[in-house]
């Protein structure tokens, strides 16, 4: 009953309009309050996008972070770098605090230990590719496509093969990126199955 | 007064002797680094170093692209790989050069199709999938590097062997 009585308490409180503060300070105080907060917020979360935040973690340091290093998007003769959060996580902001509430469930994977060793990891890692499958495959691969446009592709500096899939499938809408660029990050996990791939 | 100049004296002349000493191996060891540079290492990939010295390594070289892929130097030589292969996976999960080179693959993209052979056992028996020891196939095929040749080749085709005998017995006929 005191739970109650202490809401009620302050349901009264603030149903109740203000009795000494001018409503200058109310609507100027709450405007520049939701600027903090908003920014603050915003903030904290940019922060959660960052490579030494992610790889804070020993599951992403070893297994994910390692396996990205060797590839074109970390190591280039361009010096362009992709970082965790250019392709796991979206730009727009809607769709940004969406991932990072499906995000939260990876801090419940790191409090138990989900996939803290090489074998959990390896028993996982179909699933946890064919995640990133089907959200990519659902968003017309809008991670790669906040770098890679096909309007400006030059289609004369691909090689024959890239041109020919690039012109028929990617072109009229057949695939998106991710129905053939598996694994260019990350290891793959056994394809048996999957279908382009077999 | 007298009694400390001693051990003084004594103290400044072994700092003395010791610092001469010093200066002496010091330009000992000079000279015998000019002098001599030590036996000559073996002449392999960094010819010209000997043992004690260190020379660069030699530039990382790139990756030839070559199309149309270079001809086969004797029949049994496995194709060399005429592209980049940079990140491919060849493990027990994936094999990224099947991607492309499998019998299903290879009608859409255009790339040759792994020889009927990568599908036999060692015992002849023909298999649904590559045969497990055609799996790792860098371990035939490799890619080529912009480099220049450590040792020039006489190695002679075949072919051309053959040719030169039937000009020569037609010489002497």
């Amino acid at each position: 009953m005191g739970i109650r009585k202490t809401v009620g308490d302050y349901w009264t409180l603030l149903n109740q309009p203000a009795q000494y503060l001018s409503l200058g300070v109310l609507t100027l105080g709450g405007f520049i309050a939701g600027i903090l907060f908003w920014g603050g917020f915003n903030t904290a979360m940019e922060f959660t996008n960052i490579e030494q935040f992610c790889i804070s973690c020993h599951e992403m340091e070893v297994k994910p972070y390692r396996e990205l290093k060797p590839t074109i998007h970390y190591t280039n003769r361009s010096g362009v770098r992709a970082q965790c959060a250019d392709c796991h996580v979206p730009h727009d902001w809607t769709f940004k605090v969406a991932r990072k509430m499906e995000a939260s469930k990876e801090v419940w994977g790191w409090i138990f230990g989900t996939i803290n060793t090489h074998e959990k990891f390896e028993a996982r890692r179909r699933e946890l590719a064919e995640r990133e499958w089907t959200r990519l495959k659902a968003n017309d691969s809008l991670e790669c496509r906040n770098c890679h446009d096909f309007d400006y592709m030059d289609f004369t500096e691909q090689s024959s093969r890239a041109r020919m899939m690039h012109a028929s499938s990617l072109a009229t809408g057949e695939a998106t990126c991710i129905d053939c660029h598996k694994g260019i990050a990350h290891r793959l996990p056994d394809m048996t199955g999957v279908s382009a791939w077999q | 007064m007298n009694k400390l100049q001693g051990p003084l004296w004594i103290t400044v002349v072994l700092l003395l002797t010791s610092s001469v000493a010093l200066l002496v191996r010091a330009g000992d060891l000079g000279a015998d680094d000019d002098d001599d540079p030590g036996p000559s290492g073996p002449d392999g990939l960094r010819a010209g170093a000997t043992l004690y010295q260190d020379l660069p390594a030699p530039v990382i070289p790139r990756e030839i692209r070559a199309m149309p892929r270079p001809k086969r130097s004797y029949p049994e030589q496995p194709p060399v790989i005429p592209h980049s292969i940079r990140d491919y996976q060849i493990d027990i999960n994936f094999n990224t050069c099947m991607t492309c080179h499998s019998r299903t693959q290879s009608p859409r993209t255009g790339s040759i199709a792994a020889s009927v052979t990568h599908y036999y056992n060692r015992a002849g028996q023909p298999l649904g999938a590559v045969s497990p020891r055609r799996y790792f196939c860098l371990q035939c095929h490799v890619s080529q590097h912009e480099i220049d040749r450590a040792v020039e080749s006489t190695f002679r085709d075949m072919e051309q062997l053959i040719i030169e005998e039937a000009s020569q017995r037609r010489g002497r006929n």
